[in-house]
């Protein structure tokens, strides 16, 4: 019997290691999995990775991890916002180093690396700074920037409904980044508002196969990111 | 005859008469979003966000916010009949395999051969952030500019290369400003339409790079 479910935020981050490379979905506020980033910061593994689209906002969630000192390196796309305090002092100290990837191509690289792809050329990028010391190709008279898969140890997800399987649903846009990390990670871990009977979630509605994940929690009533709990 | 310049509003109004029927819009953040206001009634136009969403509309009444429901900017808005919400590299493919009929997009500088300045300014002090806006500007069909015609201290943005790092190379095809619209030529920058009052030689004046004036050039209305 495949059963995917954990009993716990705990069970469910069990094993990651430091120095893990850790996807994040969310944009903005909107598909935080903001449970599991507690249970992730007080499992306490160190110098980690995190691939995330920003880079918190306030003093929770991706901004309280970062703050816990266990994040070396940030792998996003638009770090700085309103409220970004965490991440701005940290990177104004040389605490965390900062990677700066185009959104498009930080999702591609992450779907790359899901899909088997051993990278890919764009336009995206071409002839700017973030293309400096890449490959770049002309293709059909446009130059192109070869961009490598983004693999993650571990993703971290927050979905809507989920079954045992590990199929998942998304509520609206805070699907964003999430099936794609999925794909991307070794081990996919999911936090669900709620767990369903299989077959409950009708197969065409279905937004990330359960073959993309590998544990599911349920966290009935999910904290929004930057909202009061 | 003193230059009228056009205010905010008046250039959100300007480029919403531009956008055509039926076109698949993405709307940077600021001036841009403010151009949807103004698209005349009668056209159908669909509006997508890099979060995954196609067919936004407006923001939503008092209480009835979803925050799963945001665009760009991160600001609440509402979901047109007939829209549809998909994963963000799906999202991006749209954008980035030229699926998006016309990206409008804010500017620190634009310069003669296209090329588009407006996601830093090269400062080091601060981090530095990105988004789509590289995405946005290589893969849209179609790439608008819009921005007052110079900085707050009166020096021009358009320029015959940007000095500030750039988001893209070649890609602008019109700027509008509170100035002038312009249209970005194989054979330069040429003047399509100026506001009420603007000599020519006073919007060169303004304008890091040489200009023409089309033949048929217009005043601006709004």
């Amino acid at each position: 019997m495949i059963d995917k479910r954990v009993p716990s935020l705990s069970a469910a981050i069990e094993g990651i290691k430091d120095g893990a490379v850790i996807l994040i979905g969310g944009f903005g506020a909107s598909g935080i999995p903001v449970e599991l980033i507690d249970a992730l910061i007080d499992h306490n593994a160190r110098n980690l990775t995190v691939v995330t689209n920003n880079a918190g906002s306030g003093h929770t969630d991706i901004a309280k991890l970062l703050a816990s000192g266990n994040v070396s390196k940030i792998v996003c796309s638009y770090p700085r916002s309103a409220g970004s305090v965490v991440f701005e002092e940290l990177y104004a100290a040389g605490k965390i180093e900062l990677e700066l990837v185009p959104q498009g191509t930080l999702s591609e690289r992450m779907r790359a690396a899901g899909a088997g792809i051993g990278g890919f050329f764009t336009t995206t990028g071409a002839g700017t700074r973030l293309a400096e010391g890449k490959e770049t190709r002309v293709i059909d008279g446009k130059e192109y920037v070869f961009e490598k898969p983004l693999k993650g140890d571990v993703a971290l997800i927050k979905a809507d409904s989920a079954d045992r399987w590990g199929n998942l649903t998304f509520r609206f846009a805070a699907r964003n980044f999430a099936p794609t990390m999925a794909m991307a990670a070794d081990l996919t871990i999911v936090q669900a508002r709620q767990i369903v009977e299989l077959g409950e979630i009708p197969p065409e509605h279905v937004m990330t196969p359960g073959i993309f994940v590998d544990r599911v929690v349920e966290v009935p009533a999910p904290v929004h990111a930057g909202q009061p709990s | 005859m003193t230059a009228k310049p056009l205010s905010r509003d008046d250039i959100a109004r300007r480029v919403g008469k531009d956008i055509p029927d039926g076109a698949y819009v993405n709307l940077g953040i600021g001036l841009p979003t403010l151009a949807a206001n103004y698209v005349p009634s009668d056209r159908e136009v669909i509006y997508h966000s890099e979060n995954g969403i196609l067919g936004l509309g407006p923001s939503p009444g008092k209480g009835e916010e979803d925050l799963d429901i945001i665009n760009a900017g991160k600001q609440t808005v509402t979901l047109l009949p007939g829209a549809s919400i998909f994963h963000h590299t799906d999202a991006f493919a749209m954008i980035r395999g030229g699926h998006i009929d016309l990206a409008l997009l804010g500017a620190m500088q634009v310069a003669a051969n296209g090329d588009l300045a407006n996601w830093s300014t090269g400062d080091e002090k601060f981090p530095p952030a990105v988004g789509g806006a590289m995405d946005l500007g290589a893969g849209a069909a179609s790439v608008w500019a819009l921005m007052e015609h110079t900085t707050k201290d009166g020096q021009p943005k358009i320029l015959e290369r940007c000095t500030y790092p750039l988001t893209a190379a070649g890609v602008v095809d019109r700027i509008y400003t509170n100035l002038a619209v312009i249209d970005v030529t194989p054979d330069g920058l040429m003047v399509r339409e100026m506001a009420a009052g603007l000599e020519f030689d006073e919007l060169q004046g303004k304008t890091g790079a040489k200009l023409q004036l089309a033949n048929d050039w217009r005043v601006i209305e709004v």
